[in-house]
């Protein structure tokens, strides 16, 4: 076999080398190594977080390069950018730029309402939001290397979050038990989940989705990361709820510690001591549907 | 009765070394606590893997609980260890290039430098010589190991670069045989945690 790079197992490959850890959102170098040391597996370079986002309105595109080279060059971990749903270009740029992980994401303003990026076009390896487990699949047939369930970002409320990862985790549990029981049922299980038929069958021999499943969008403290670990998330994104709280390192460390030994109250308890201010909040129920960001995508 | 081999289980690539251990025969067990490691009577697990992962992640998360001076204990006794990927960079004696305050756990006579192959657009799948047979491996952002101390072995390099390394003891890789699904490491550690005659290295025994 000759040397291949850009491989679906090289792409799925970093995603598994992040389970268990905590990609953070920042905007600057100075954040991103805040959260390098307090053990972030990987940072998210963005311009604004979601929370500034949606607190200023307008169009939200990928960042400005220099801005990303610079989170680079700041740190040794992982680093991932985001790129506007079904904008190509700035995918080509992003790469270009050499990150490790394209975050094709909701959070920014979509650039196509109909397309989302032919993400198998590029070596660079993307991860994309799901609300449920059509549309996860819908994402890894496009060439998505990593899933994450949407949640709602910017809000600091939990509750999508929690909706989105435990909607994905029972698609696939009643996918596997028809797969069982009557797998000629599978034709119209993939008619209704809108995803192809092969990839619909793997998860349902499987019962796990071929990608890693992180879950985002609304985690604000040790123990909001811990549920949705327990709730079966592989790992966690952190947007606005470290960088929007009043102590982010030893918040950013806290949810770390958490991420890690989710299981263990007395560990989850010790990591959520003394953190000072959790970041204020919006509850989902008050906002109006337009401005929910999860609804994008589809 | 099968060997019991702990995979770190903090961070990273886990279920994917503890899926092939499982195919090979062993018991597999997760070390999360130093009470996974070692009770009352002595260790509990016959043999170690340090899996991939972000290692100055695993790093941290080792000091936070508590883990890192006991692991590092276990594996100096002489408890048979694979270390692949950010597992090599935590078992070196000298990480290249680390994070701020990163640190190792210096059971592997080697210097090793961190995403010395680049960035993910450089991880590549390629098939790899290497003195246990022909392997396909993975790298992802892979490190590569740049000083080689007396009495370690080199077993792969990629053009000039090497990738593994055996002691007695330790086997460490840049690669992951785990991803590709390649059971050669994984056997070789079940039959050294069996203490099957022949199964270890040929290499000298490890200085410090």
């Amino acid at each position: 076999m000759t040397t291949v790079t850009g491989s679906t197992l090289v792409k799925r490959g970093l995603a598994d080398m992040l389970k268990g850890g905590v990609i953070m959102d920042v905007v600057t170098a100075e954040q991103a190594r805040i959260a390098e040391d307090a053990g972030a597996v990987a940072v998210m370079a963005l311009e604004r977080v979601p929370a500034d986002i949606r607190a200023q309105g307008g169009v939200a595109r990928m960042s400005d390069p220099d801005l990303i080279t610079a989170i680079i060059e700041a740190v040794s971990i992982p680093v991932m950018a985001k790129a506007r749903i079904g904008h190509f270009v700035e995918a080509q740029v992003l790469e270009h730029l050499k990150v490790d992980y394209i975050d094709e994401s909701e959070v920014l303003s979509p650039a196509d309402y109909a397309n989302h990026i032919d993400k198998h076009a590029f070596t660079v390896p993307f991860v994309c939001g799901a609300t449920n487990l059509g549309e996860a699949l819908r994402r890894i047939a496009e060439g998505a290397a990593m899933i994450r369930s949407k949640g709602e970002a910017g809000t600091g409320d939990v509750s999508e979050a929690t909706k989105h990862i435990r909607t994905i985790r029972h698609e696939i549990a009643v996918l596997k038990a028809t797969c069982e029981a009557n797998p000629d049922e599978l034709y119209v299980a993939a008619k209704n989940l809108q995803a192809p038929y092969e990839i619909v069958r793997e998860v349902a021999e499987t019962g796990a989705l071929p990608v890693v499943l992180f879950t985002a969008g609304g985690v604000a403290t040790p123990a909001d990361a811990a549920l949705m670990m327990q709730l079966g998330a592989d790992g966690v994104f952190v947007g606005s709820g470290i960088f929007k709280s009043g102590n982010p390192a030893a918040r950013a460390a806290a949810i770390v510690k958490a991420t890690a030994r989710y299981d263990d109250p007395a560990v989850v308890a010790e990591a959520s001591r003394g953190l000072g201010e959790a970041m204020v909040g919006i509850n989902v129920a008050d906002l109006p549907a337009p401005h929910r960001l999860a609804e994008r995508g589809w | 009765m099968p060997a019991t081999v702990g995979v770190l289980g903090l961070q990273g690539g886990v279920r994917e070394h503890r899926e092939l251990l499982e195919r090979v025969g062993a018991r597999v067990v997760l070390v999360r606590a130093a009470s996974d490691l070692a009770g009352p009577d002595g260790f509990r697990v016959d043999a170690l893997v340090l899996p991939g992962g972000e290692s100055s992640t695993i790093d941290k998360l080792l000091r936070m609980f508590g883990l890192f001076e006991p692991l590092g204990a276990a594996i100096r006794s002489g408890v048979p260890t694979l270390a692949t990927c950010a597992g090599l960079v935590l078992a070196a004696r000298q990480i290249i290039d680390p994070a701020p305050g990163q640190q190792s756990l210096g059971v592997l006579d080697v210097a090793v430098r961190r995403n010395a192959l680049g960035p993910q657009v450089d991880s590549m799948e390629t098939e790899l010589a290497t003195t246990r047979g022909r392997i396909r491996a993975a790298f992802i952002r892979a490190p590569v190991v740049t000083a080689v101390g007396a009495g370690v072995e080199v077993i792969a390099r990629i053009g000039t670069q090497v990738v593994g390394v055996s002691t007695p003891t330790i086997t460490g890789v840049a690669f992951h045989p785990e991803l590709t699904g390649d059971a050669t490491f994984h056997r070789h550690l079940v039959r050294a945690a069996s203490g099957e005659a022949g199964a270890r290295g040929r290499g000298a025994v490890l200085s410090g």
